[in-house]
This record gives C-alpha cells, structure tokens and sequence, in this order.
C-alpha cells in the first residue's frame, strides 16, 4: 500500500501538504513539536502514493513517500 | 627571451599568457583599452576566453567566477572603472580569490580626462571597497615592468589567495619600450586545490565570504590580517637610485619616478646630493626603509612628487614617523611634473 | 521518474554542515516558503541527471543566500545581483561544468537587471532559476521590481502605485525578445498541476544546458508567506488569483529543437604552452647591431625628438620607427604619443628617446631634434627646440620660415615628394631618410629593416624604401 512518512521533528507545519493532498490523507498533529509548530501527520491510510506532498513540502527531509507497499 | 618594442599595454598581456593567464574580463576605458584589444586578439589565440562585459561590475565579478573555479584570471580597467568593481575587489578579497586587476590611472574626479593621474593611490591601495581587506599594489614604471610586474602579479596572487593590482598611470600604459620577454613556466598552468572546479574531488569546495557569527567572522579577518602581515614582511619591494650619500631623497613612483631620476641627475651635476626611492610595491610600502633613511643624519628632507593631490605622501609621513621635513611637489589633472620642476625643488629644499 | 521511494535527494548534503545553528537538517527558510520547493525539485534534477559532481550553485544575495548550505555540489557564493557575470565568468572557463544561478527577484530584476539581461543576450550556457516572490524576502519585505499594483511593503506602504513606482517588471516577457535566449517558462508554485509543471520546466532547463544548447531561466512564482503577511496557504491561493494575472505561466520561448550544441557550449581548444611565444609574435629575431654613437656628431647623440602633424601623416609611426631603431642598436629607446580626443581632433604628436644610457624621463621638455609637419605644429613647439637643435620641417605644408636664429633649420617638401611618389602616407618616411642622412645616426642596413616590424602591410614595404631614399637624397643635395 503506498503510504508517506513524516518527519515530525522537521515539519515546520505550514500545512502546504494537508492543503494539496488530493485525498485528505494529512492532518496537523495535537503535540508541539521542538521547532515549535503542529507538524503535518498522515492520518494513517488513504495514501494514493501520488507524490503532491513531497514536492509542494519546502523541507528536504520532512516527507518520504512510498509509492508501492 | 624575445626583444619587441611595445606599448606597456600590450606587454602587460603577453606577461600575462605568459605567466599562464586563464582568461581575461573586461570593459573598455581610455588610457587602458589597448590591454582590453590585446586580450582580445591573444586570449583565443591561446585558446582561452576573452571576453567583454557589460560593465566593469560584471567583468571583475567574472573574474570572482574564474578565479573560484581555479583559474587565473586578469581584468583592466581606470579609475572611473576601478570606482565600479569596488564591489568585486572586497568580495574577492573576503573570499580569498586570486584575480590581477590592471589599473591605468587617468585624470579624475567624475569623469576626468584621460591624460595620466596617480589618484586612485588612496581607492586602491587604502581601499576603496568595504571591509578590513588589502590588496598587493605593484608600480610599474616602464613597458618591461609592465610585463614583470605583471608576470609577479599572478604569481603573488596565487600565494596568497588574494586580489594583486598593477597600478600604473596613462603614460606608462600608451608608452612604447623595447621589453624582453621570458619563455613560460610550465609550473604556471597548474590549478589551484582549494577552487570549486566541478569536479569529483573539489565538490566540497566553497567559496564565501559570508561569516554570520561575529566571532567567525573576527577569525576570518585576523587570518586576512595576517597575510598582509606576511606580504608586508616578505613582498617589499623598492628601488633605490643614488641614495648612498644623498641629503635630499626623493620619492615617487610610476611615470614621475622617471622624471625624478632624471631630476636627480639634473640636481647632482649642479652639486645637490639628491637621491630617490622608488616604492615598486604600494602595498606592502617601504616603511622600514624609509625610517632607515630618516634616521641618517645626512639626510636632511624627503621630497614627494606624484600626479596626485598627495596621496602617497600620508604613506611617507607615517612611515618616516615625520622624522624629517617632507616636501611634497604635486601635479593634478594630467600635468606630469617636470625634470626642470623637480630638479630645482631638490635645490631649494637644500638651500632652506 | 516511477521511483518506488521518493525522499531527501541525494544533492542535498546529508547533514547542513555548513548551517551554524544546532538544525542540521533542516532549511532556514520560513515556514511555507516557495524556495524550499523550487530546491528539492533542482536537487531531484541534479540527481536525476547524475551531474552533482560537475554542477556548481550560484548563491546570490536574498533569502536563499545559503544555497551553499544545502547543495552537495560545488558552491559560489556571490554578491547581490552579480551572479549572472559570476556564473559567465565561471562556465566560460569551466564550458564542462553545470552551473546553476539561483536568484531572487530584488538580485535579478533590480540591482542585478543588467547583469541578467546581458548574459541572456550573450545566450550563455547556463541555468537560471528566478524566484518570483513579488518582495524583498531577506531584508524584510521591502518592495521588488515585481511588487503588484496596489501590494502593500514595506518601502510602499501604502500600496504600489504605478504612477509613482511604476508596473511590475515582467522579465520573462523582456527577455524573449532577445534572440539568443534558448528556453524561457513561468511557473507557479501552486496547485498540483502548477508543481508538475514547475518540476518538468526545471529539468528541462538543467538538461538544456546539459545539451550545450545555451541560456534557459525559469521564472517561478513563489510564496513568501511573511513578506506576505499570509498563512503559507493563503499565500499560495494569492499567486494563483493575483500574481498569475499578471504573471502568467507558461513557455516564452523554446527553440531547444533548433538550436547547435557547438555554438552553445564555446569549447575552446587549449593551445601547449610551447607556442606562447609564436601566439605572441615573439619568434621573430629581427637584425640587430650592437653599436655606439661615437662616430656621431655630439648634438644628435641621445637625441630627444619631438614629431608633430596632422593625424594622417604617420607622425606616430615615423616615431615608432626611430624608437624602433634605436632599439635594434641595443640602445635605449622610448616611444609616448599625445593620445585620446586630440587625436581625433587631427593633431598628433610623439615623443621619441634613444639612448645609450638609461631613459628617465620619457618626455620630450626639450626636443633636440623636432619634426613639424605642419603650421600649427611649428608654431607650437618651436619655441621648446634646444639652442643648437635640428628643426626639420615639411615646407609643403608650412608656408612660413621658423623664427628662431639659434637652431639648425632644414626644410624639406616631405608631403610634395610623398606625393611625387603617388603615396601621401609616405611623408614620413621621406622625412626619416632626411634624418638618417642628416644625423647619421643609425645603421642604414638596420634602419631600413625596422619597416618590416612597423609597416603592417608587406606590399608597401617597397614604397616605402623608396620614400626613405628620396628623403636621404633631398638632404645630400642640400646647399649644393
Ligand atoms: C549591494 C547590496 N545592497 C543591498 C543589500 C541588502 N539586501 C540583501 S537581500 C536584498 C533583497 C533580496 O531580495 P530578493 O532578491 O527578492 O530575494 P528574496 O529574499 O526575496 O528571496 C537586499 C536589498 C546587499 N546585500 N547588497
Ligand atoms: S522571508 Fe519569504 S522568501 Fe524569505 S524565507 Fe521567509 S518566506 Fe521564504
Ligand atoms: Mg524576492
């Protein structure tokens, strides 16, 4: 199943992947985390591995996206 | 070695292929253009670029380019031009870049005339850009040195990772001299490690002049202080003329050095012991040997002369801890001092 | 492109050595900010491409300042605006590498505009990426060349208005009127669409120069959410309903198709440092003679000659010739002409030692020999001609006899025999033969074989022999 990984440490939350994500797979978390925002978290499943969140992601290292399971 | 009569100009180019000049970035100006026509007919000759910029903002930053990728590289230019790559001389200094800047000075301020000044000593030499930085000044004074000078002026570029500018007024550029010029050293064409050449093994390579925390940036600076502390100890360089027993010394350099020594002759065949001294290099400046001279009881006075308002006579001052009286004869908007002018202020300098 | 995992490319250093902070791993950019995207996307390309060893980043002087933190590549760091030169005087002696000018819209449009604009005209082989933000990021919000009508910063806070700061710049559209640009493309950085576009336009543009097929730039138009004063997706929203209209996306020009790799990539062809000195014209080994002047009558030892004319009658060749000469007797000599507008302006002169001893002075105070050949030139530097000096003056252009009584005087027609011998060029040829024949100076042999190195063209060689003779010929039969 394809699904993403964030990095919550180095999600700055500016919510550009929650916004994009075709399937509203994204959703800010409840905890502050140590650069002092509400990352971005993958709810979990729906991921269709299309890749909108990696490229509209500012960060090098805040997203991964696994295409395939 | 091979014997050509030719335009100081012109050997400053063919020092510089010699010398095993990459590439050449420049924009046209009076009295310096026949370096630019000269680069543009030798450069791709050697198979190398010659290019002409947009400004001189852009052909000194060209150069920041080549020099970052480990070439050697040279622009030439005058003052109006020189005012203009203020900019790239301190970044290229920040960044430790070896590039040969060539100035052919000529008359200012504004626009000026094109006839021969010595007032871009004090932009050039005190620094006419930013920040806590120096750059290794050489003062030619005939089409030979144009080309040795030259030829130096890579090399001490290379050693230090530092911006060298040959400085020299419009007469000593348009002149004709026989030169002679030496064979290249193949130890000449060498790249530098430290540049960014796109390559495997320089892919680490930075080149930078930012340092966003003060005590880096303090670091950065002391380390620049002491290479100009190194040049000023060991890239001293001068000449002497009649100055053993000489009471009154004269000092200039470039076009009016000329004039001197023939004033000093002049003055010695009416019974003046004159002499001079010829700072080859404005920076490191001859201090010690200017102090070595004012502390001689023979010597009664210092006479200055430059196609300027007095610029290097601050240097003279200072370095001479106005130990001795120090005259200063000066020339300004193209006006070159004449033997008659300076022969006869050696004279009245000894009569007070 | 179907990569199964796509994560931090490997162009981005593993680690941000270079940044100062303790975050290693992440940018210095805010939160939401369109720099971010546009470098993961080059980062992907360099990958892609497998040129990270070979690409070199411009930094330029803005938000993205610390290019050099992230890219695993080789790194310059430059002043603001300047990149466009920096990368041109890197890629012209580096044609191999691929370098990459990364610029906002304050570097590029404004202070760096011409630099932009003339390396674009010069089509060079290089890679331009224009960040868009419609504001001075870095510096906290200041207007751009860009700023929209009615957009309120910092330095327009009370919106721009064109009458006072005139309309946004649209540079893409400038630049595809020139013709040497290869590829041009505005993009968004916006919807999923938009992100597509922008990712393919940036390949295309690194392998364009990849192909040596010349100048791409790519426009991005890019959110600064807090020069902005927005949310990162409102700032977003704002580029496609306001930016857009007035910066709209899509290909300016692309004529990759048409264009030669050759005259793109400026390969030179490095020529052995063995031949420098045939490059220079240095081979020639001309005749010489080691003499002395002891068989010459003292006042024309060490002469100091002063040539006066029109601009047109060789009066500085005539000068390089006797310095020439002077030279090839393994004397001193020195040449300095009057130059700049009074040349323009039909008057010339030069100043010509030789010497057997050393050259102070180059100039000429005090001429013992002086040519004029012309009035204006008499009546100027007579009056500076040693006591005892030789005046030679050409009496085809002076009318009047020379005033002084205490100089030597010859005159001669140099402009009439030039003209007997169909050249009027050749006057000062004639007049270097009287010299000769008058000072005995020089070595005839040798004289005659400096006008192989003065005279440009090897077919009036002859003519000008021809004018040397008569000139000696004229002086031999003098007051006869
Ligand atoms: C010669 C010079 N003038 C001014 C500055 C100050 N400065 C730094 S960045 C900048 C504006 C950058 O704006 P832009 O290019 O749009 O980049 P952004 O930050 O928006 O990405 C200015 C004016 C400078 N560094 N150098
Ligand atoms: S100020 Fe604007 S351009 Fe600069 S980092 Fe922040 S969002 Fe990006
Ligand atoms: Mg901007």
């Amino acid at each position: 199943m394809p699904h993403i990984e964030i990095s919550t440490e180095n999600c700055k939350g500016c919510g550009l992947c929650i916004h994009i994500c075709p399937v509203s797979a994204i959703e800010f978390a409840k905890e502050i985390n140590k650069l002092g925002y509400h990352p971005a978290r993958y709810k979990g499943d729906g991921c269709t591995g299309c890749t909108l969140c990696f490229y509209t992601c500012p960060e090098p290292s805040a997203i991964t996206v696994y295409r395939k399971s | 070695m091979a014997k050509e009569l030719i335009k100081g100009n012109e050997a400053v180019i063919k020092g510089a292929l010699l010398a095993g000049c990459d590439a050449f970035y420049g924009y046209p100006i009076t009295p310096a253009s026949e370096i630019a026509h000269a680069a543009a007919k030798y450069f791709p000759l050697a198979g190398k670029p010659f290019l002409q910029a947009e400004s001189e903002i852009a052909a000194i930053q060209m150069c920041y380019g080549a020099s970052g990728g480990g070439s050697r590289v040279m622009t030439a230019s005058s003052g109006p031009g020189l005012s203009l790559k203020m900019e790239g001389i301190s970044y290229s200094c920040g960044s430790e870049l070896p590039i040969v800047i060539v100035d052919i000075m000529r008359g200012g301020p504004g626009l000026g005339n094109i006839a021969p000044e010595q007032s871009d000593y004090n932009q050039i030499v005190k620094g006419g850009g930013h920040g806590n930085y120096k750059v290794l000044v050489l003062a030619p004074n005939s089409a030979q040195e144009m080309c040795d000078l030259t030829m130096l002026a890579f090399h001490l570029a290379d050693k230090y990772r530092n911006p060298v500018v040959v400085l020299t007024d419009g007469f000593t550029g348009q002149m004709m001299e026989p030169v002679e010029f030496p064979y290249p050293n193949p130890g000449d064409f060498k790249k530098h490690h430290w540049a960014a050449m796109a390559t495997p093994e320089t892919r680490d390579s930075i080149i930078n002049s930012i340092y966003l925390d003060p005590y880096e940036l303090q670091e950065h600076n002391e380390k620049l202080q002491k290479k100009y502390a190194e040049m000023e100890k060991n890239e001293v360089r001068f000449e002497e003329y009649m100055i053993a027993d000489a009471e009154v010394v004269g000092i200039s350099y470039g076009t009016v050095s000329r004039v001197m020594f023939t004033a000093v002759d002049v003055a010695r065949n009416k019974g003046i012991k004159a002499g001079m001294l010829r700072p080859i290099t404005l920076f490191p400046f001859p201090k010690d040997k200017l102090i070595e001279l004012a502390n001689f009881d023979r010597v009664k006075a210092f006479l200055v002369s430059e196609m300027s308002n007095g610029q290097m006579v601050d240097d003279v001052r200072l370095a001479t801890h106005f130990k001795k009286p120090i005259y200063f004869f000066g020339t300004m908007g193209g006006v070159v001092p004449q033997v008659e002018q300076l022969a006869q202020e050696f004279e009245k300098i000894i009569k007070t | 492109m179907a990569k199964d995992i796509l994560t931090k490319p490997k162009a981005f250093y593993d680690n941000f050595h270079r940044k100062p902070d303790q975050n290693k791993q992440d940018t210095h950019y805010c939160p939401g900010c369109g720099h971010g995207i546009l470098h993961k996307m080059i980062a992907e390309a360099i990958d892609d491409f497998e040129i990270a060893d070979r690409t070199i980043m411009i930094s330029p002087v803005g938000c993205s300042v610390f290019v050099y933190y992230y890219f695993d590549t080789g790194n310059l760091q430059v002043a603001h605006g300047r990149a466009p030169a920096v990368a041109t005087g890197y890629k012209r002696t580096h044609p191999e590498a691929i370098v990459i000018s990364y610029q906002g819209d304050g570097d590029l449009a404004a202070i760096g505009g011409n630099n932009i604009l003339q390396a674009a005209n010069r089509g060079e082989n290089i890679t331009f990426f224009f960040v868009n933000n419609a504001i001075y990021g870095m510096t906290g919000g200041q207007m751009a060349p860009t700023t929209l009508l009615g957009q309120k910063t910092m330095t327009s806070p009370y919106g721009r208005k064109a009458e006072r700061e005139g309309y946004p710049m649209r540079v893409l559209e400038l630049l595809s009127s020139l013709e040497a640009p290869t590829y041009l493309e505005r993009v968004a950085l916006t919807d999923a669409k938009h992100l597509m576009k922008a990712r393919a336009a940036v390949r295309k543009a690194i392998k364009t120069q990849i192909d040596g097929k010349g100048f791409s730039l790519i426009e991005v138009l890019s959110a600064c959410p807090s020069g902005w004063r927005m949310t990162p997706t409102d700032a977003v929203a704002w580029i496609s309903e306001k930016m857009e209209k007035t910066f709209p996306v899509g290909v300016y020009k692309d004529v990759i198709k048409d264009r030669k790799p050759n005259t793109w990539t400026r390969m030179l062809e490095k020529v052995p440092f063995e031949k420098y000195h045939e490059i220079l014209e240095l081979t020639g080994e001309p005749m010489e003679i080691e003499a002395d002047m002891s068989s010459v009558l003292d006042i024309y030892k060490n002469p100091e000659i002063l040539i006066a004319g029109f601009g047109g009658q060789g009066v500085l060749l005539l000068g390089q010739f006797l310095a020439e000469a002077g030279m090839r007797h393994c004397w001193n000599s020195s040449w300095i002409p009057s130059y700049g507008p009074e040349m323009r302006g039909g008057t010339a002169n030069c100043h010509v030692k030789i010497s057997e001893k050393r050259i102070g002075s180059p100039i000429v105070a005090k001429p013992s020999i002086l040519i004029a050949m012309n009035l204006p030139s008499l009546d100027k530097f007579e009056p500076l001609l040693k006591p005892g000096g030789l005046l030679i003056y050409n009496t085809t252009m002076i009318s009047r006899a020379p005033s002084r009584n205490d100089i030597e005087i010859l005159p001669i027609p140099a402009t009439k025999m030039a003209d007997q011998l169909e050249s009027l060029r050749v006057a000062n040829m004639v007049v270097a033969g009287a010299i000769q024949e008058k000072t005995k100076l020089f070595d005839e042999i040798i004289l005659k074989d400096c006008l192989n190195t003065v005279v440009k063209h090897k077919n009036f060689i002859p003519l000008n022999l021809q004018a040397i003779d008569k000139g000696k010929e004229y002086v031999e039969n003098f007051g006869k």
